[in-house]
Parts: structure tokens; C-alpha cells; sequence
């Protein structure tokens, strides 16, 4: 029996079967989705470029070369995306700027996601007075401006760039407590729920082993469709000096530093530009891909 | 004693939607009791009623003469099971087999989970190479099977079947029922069967509570009802109906 076999038995023999088998399944639809593997590949190079950062980086992403001699170069074999006014390599700082991306991006998805997730099933499941408060707690997070709360956020607990992630995160999570509530609220009275109360479940149990893996892929779905707008939040609060802070590269704060002489030397903002459109453009076209896949109401 | 005894039961949802209109019965042990009535006579509300599922506005349900609190307690759940009408909407999407029958036995804390697991899935005549299957890959009445696997797996004493076999195709109908019967002959179980289907009754009850607009309408054992014994006319509309199409004779 070969692997592939073994995956896609009819008959697994075992827990881990079946669920690496489910996986698999999974794996093969988004496999055959073309621009989400272009999506994926997108995202897993960002990743790769984040772990390997020093190897790849030709020069010291902080440090610049002589400041007579090596200031503002156009694009060449020696500085494959040029240099900035510092002198600095712009391809080793957007290389090394992939590791506070990906950062951002990581730290919300693993902040905002629970948060959202939690607040919206229990609100929908419990529903009554629960629902009231939790529900108009998340409207009045949802009624403030994402990127003006952040800027609140950061100039209350001042700039930086694990600032900026807190007040991403804490400005992200309504959305995901939306849709996990209405998600929730569409399964909460269905025969599967009915019966695992009438089995004694708690509603503990009910809602984490129950309601919360069927609501999670939806949400999933969603935070990856809502990495572009997290990054680019967090290049805006970098662009605007709240975020990631000099010399650190961050992608926004490079654009900022390039905007002064963006009609001479083009490339000190148009290349960390280029890195936040192709890396926001990757996130979406993985979190479509994985709509088609996760999502059992996107019929294809 | 009466295993389940309902007494001027009385269902309102909301403040204007009033689903039953004073129904009381009586389920002796070991006995297999059927409720008719069209789509919307509320008889699958009684069952949701007896176990807790719909709210209960007047009246009382009584399990071996105690009678039950809202919300009810985990025993009443070891004791009371019930199996839902359409199997596609009744097991978690996300969990295996395997997961849908350790659940229970994990609630309610039993040891020997494993060999519970297999015993049932034989006594509902599917083997272990189901077990490990998620719902999606299997057929309607396998999956039904797993729901009265999951029903019987906590060994309960009354099993709710609320039209169990109303979304089966015909000859798989047959093959449940009969599963059903033999489960009751081996476990001397108590049944309270919901269904339109006056054949499918006829064929599982003792007797039977004939309802209408929420009220019960008629109750007939099962000899008078083979006997076209009824004496309200919905119930003889009812059997005139079952007895299906008929070509009109000239007159």
C-alpha cells in the first residue's frame, strides 16, 4: 500500500489515519487551486526569507556602506534593489524587514484570532443578556476607525513596534467575533448541538469540541484575507513614525524614509513597496484559495 | 408505573406560537408507543419536550414517576435517548465516528470505552472499518445507524425516535426499523415513536396518540387500528389517507 493509499482509505484503522487522511484530502483541493499555491508559495518564501534573513542578506541591514561613495545607487549587481540615503543595502533591510512582517502579522493572527473567536461563539451560543454585552462591546471596538484606535493605542503606550501589534490586535478581533457569532448562531439549534446536549455535554464542551471547529475555519479564512490589512496597517503606523522605529527596517518605515527623494531615487521607496504589495497580494490569494477549501457554503 | 408519563403538557414558543394544547399520555415499561399526526401537529415537540429540548409552559413529564426538572439532570440523560429524524443534520460534520460515540462515554465517564465503541457499531450491524470514517463517507442509513449506535451506547432504557426513517429511501426504511425492533426484543427497551407514517407505526407500536393542531385527537392500540377501529373522523381520514392513491370509481 502506498502512502497516497493509506491517506485516502475508505477504512482507516485509526484515529490518526482518519484525521491525516482529512488533511490530506484538504491538501489535494488547495493543491489543484493554482493561484492559491502561487499564494502559498508567496507566503512560505516570506517566512523562509524571515528564518534565513542573515544568510541571504548580503550586508548589514542597519549599518551602511560609505556614506561619500554609496549613498542613493540605482538598482545593480551589487546592490541588487540600490541603497538608501544611509547608504544602506535596501535589499538586505527588506530581507531582514520580512522578519518584522512577519512578526506583525504572526503575533495578530495569534492575539486577535482567540480573542475574536471566543467572544463571538460564546456570545452566540449563550445568547440572552451574554450576547447584549459581549455584542456591543465588539460594536463599540467596530465603530472607531481601525488605524485611528491604533494610533490611540500607540501614542498612549507610545511608539514601537510591539505597540503597534498590540494595537492591531486589539482593533482586529470585532470582525472575527462577528462572523464566529453569526456562524455560531446558524448551527447552535442543529440536530448535531441538540444531540450532544442530550448526551449531558456541558456547554463548555459544547462549545469548544462542538461550535469552535466549525466556526474556526471561516475565521481562518477571514484573518488570512485580512493580512494584507494588517500589514499595511502596520507599514501605515510605520510610515507615520508610530510603528517600528529607525533604524529598524520595516517595510512602512522605509517608505517614509524614501518619500523625500521618491522623484530622483525611485527605488529607496518603490522597493519596500513592491515587497508589501507582493507579500499582501500572497496573503489574499492564499486566503481565497482557502475559502474554496475550508468554507463548505463557497460552492465551487 | 408508567415509564414516561405526560400529563396536560402544554408547549409555547415565544409569547404566540402555541406548538401543544394539553397532552397527556402514559408509556408503560417496556412498551413501544407511537404519536401521529401531520406536518405541524406538534408531535415532534412533545418528544423535544420530554427530553428537555422545548420548553415545557404547563403541565408535567414524569420518568418512573419522579418528575423531571428544567434543566435535567445528566442521570436522566443515561436514562432518556433520543434519535433525531434526519441523520445528515444529526452527527458533527467534523468528527469521526469514533469521536461521536466516545463522547458520551466520555461525558458520563466510563472505563472501557473501546470495547463499548465496537460492541455498538456491531449491534447496529456496521463494522469496525466504519469506525474511524467521518459522516460524510457514508450513506444516509449508515449514518442513521451511527445515530442509534450513539442513542444505545449509554445503555438508556427509553429511546425518543423522532421520525427516524422519514429521510431514508424506502428500502433502507425497512432495514432501520427492523434494527430497531430487534434492539427493543434483545434490551427490553421503551420506545416513544414520532412519525406521519400511520404503516410505520402500525408495524413498531402497542399503541398510538393520534394529534392534530397540537391536541391529541384519539389514542388506539394497535389491534383497533388494523381493525379501522377509529371513532374520531381525523383518524379515519388518517387511515383513509394511508391507505394511499386510489383511482376513483365511477359512480
Amino acid at each position: 500500500m502506498t502512502r497516497r493509499e493509506w491517506l485516502l482509505s475508505d477504512y482507516p484503522q485509526s484515529r490518526r489515519q482518519a484525521r491525516a487522511g482529512q488533511s490530506y484530502r484538504t491538501w489535494l483541493a488547495l493543491k489543484s487551486n493554482r493561484l492559491a499555491m502561487v499564494g502559498l508559495w508567496i507566503v512560505l518564501a516570506l517566512v523562509a526569507m524571515a528564518i534565513f534573513a542573515p544568510l541571504i542578506a548580503p550586508y548589514d541591514p542597519l549599518i551602511g556602506g560609505d556614506l561619500r561613495l554609496d549613498r542613493l545607487q540605482p538598482p545593480s549587481w551589487e546592490h541588487l534593489m540600490g541603497t538608501d540615503d544611509l547608504a544602506r543595502d535596501i535589499f538586505s533591510r527588506v530581507m531582514h524587514g520580512a522578519r518584522l512582517t512577519l512578526m506583525v502579522v504572526a503575533l495578530v493572527a495569534v492575539i486577535a484570532t482567540p480573542i475574536g473567536l471566543t467572544i463571538g461563539t460564546t456570545a452566540g451560543y449563550l445568547g440572552g443578556w451574554v450576547d447584549v454585552v459581549l455584542m456591543r462591546v465588539t460594536d463599540i471596538f467596530l465603530a472607531f476607525p481601525r488605524l485611528i484606535l491604533a494610533l490611540a493605542f500607540v501614542s498612549a503606550l507610545g511608539p514601537g513596534i510591539e505597540n503597534a501589534i498590540i494595537a492591531i490586535a486589539l482593533t482586529s478581533w470585532p470582525p472575527y467575533a462577528r462572523l464566529a457569532r453569526a456562524e455560531t448562531l446558524t448551527i447552535r439549534d442543529s440536530d448535531f448541538i441538540n444531540a450532544a446536549r442530550l448526551q449531558g455535554a456541558s456547554r463548555l464542551r459544547i462549545l469548544w469540541g462542538h461550535v469552535t471547529p466549525l466556526c474556526l475555519s471561516s475565521v481562518i479564512v477571514r484573518v488570512t484575507l485580512d493580512m494584507a490589512g494588517i500589514i499595511l496597517t502596520a507599514a501605515g503606523l510605520g510610515f507615520l513614525g508610530l510603528g517600528a522605529q529607525p533604524p529598524q527596517p520595516e517595510w512602512g518605515a522605509m517608505i517614509a524614509g524614501g518619500r523625500r527623494f521618491i522623484i530622483d531615487y525611485w527605488w529607496v521607496a518603490t522597493m519596500p513597496g513592491i515587497a508589501i504589495f507582493v507579500v499582501s497580494l500572497g496573503f489574499n490569494l492564499l486566503g481565497d484559495g482557502l475559502r474554496d477549501v475550508l468554507d463548505p457554503k463557497a460552492v465551487k | 408505573m408508567a415509564m414516561i408519563e405526560v400529563s396536560d403538557l402544554h408547549v409555547v414558543f415565544g409569547t404566540s406560537v402555541h406548538a401543544v394544547r394539553g397532552v397527556s399520555f402514559e408509556v408503560a415499561e417496556g412498551e413501544s408507543y407511537g404519536i401521529v399526526g401531520e406536518s405541524g401537529s406538534g408531535k415532534s415537540t412533545v418528544l423535544r419536550a420530554i427530553c428537555g429540548l422545548a420548553p415545557t409552559s404547563s403541565g408535567a413529564v414524569r420518568y418512573d414517576g419522579a418528575a423531571l426538572k428544567s434543566p435535567r439532570q445528566a442521570d436522566f440523560y443515561r436514562r432518556v435517548q433520543m434519535v433525531f429524524q434526519d441523520p445528515y443534520a444529526s452527527l458533527h460534520p467534523r468528527h469521526t465516528i469514533d469521536r461521536v460515540l466516545s463522547e458520551p462515554l466520555a461525558i458520563h465517564g466510563f472505563t472501557d470505552r473501546e470495547r463499548r465503541i465496537e460492541q455498538a457499531l456491531e449491534d447496529v450491524g456496521l463494522g469496525k472499518g466504519f469506525r474511524f470514517r467521518y459522516p460524510h463517507q457514508l450513506s444516509g442509513g449508515q449514518r442513521q445507524r451511527v445515530a442509534i449506535a450513539r442513542a444505545l451506547i449509554l445503555e438508556p432504557r427509553v429511546l425518543l425516535l423522532d421520525e427516524p426513517t422519514s429521510a431514508l429511501d424506502a428500502s433502507i426504511q425497512a432495514e432501520v426499523l427492523n434494527l430497531l425492533d430487534r434492539i427493543r426484543t434483545e434490551r427490553g427497551l421503551t420506545y416513544i415513536l414520532v412519525s406521519h407514517d400511520l404503516a410505520v407505526v402500525a408495524h413498531m407500536c402497542e399503541r398510538l396518540l393520534v394529534m392534530q393542531h397540537g391536541k391529541a385527537v384519539e389514542e388506539l392500540t394497535r389491534a383497533r387500528l388494523q381493525a379501522r377501529e377509529a371513532t374520531q373522523p381525523y383518524t379515519r381520514d388518517l387511515l383513509l389517507a394511508s391507505e394511499g392513491y386510489r383511482p376513483l370509481q365511477d359512480a
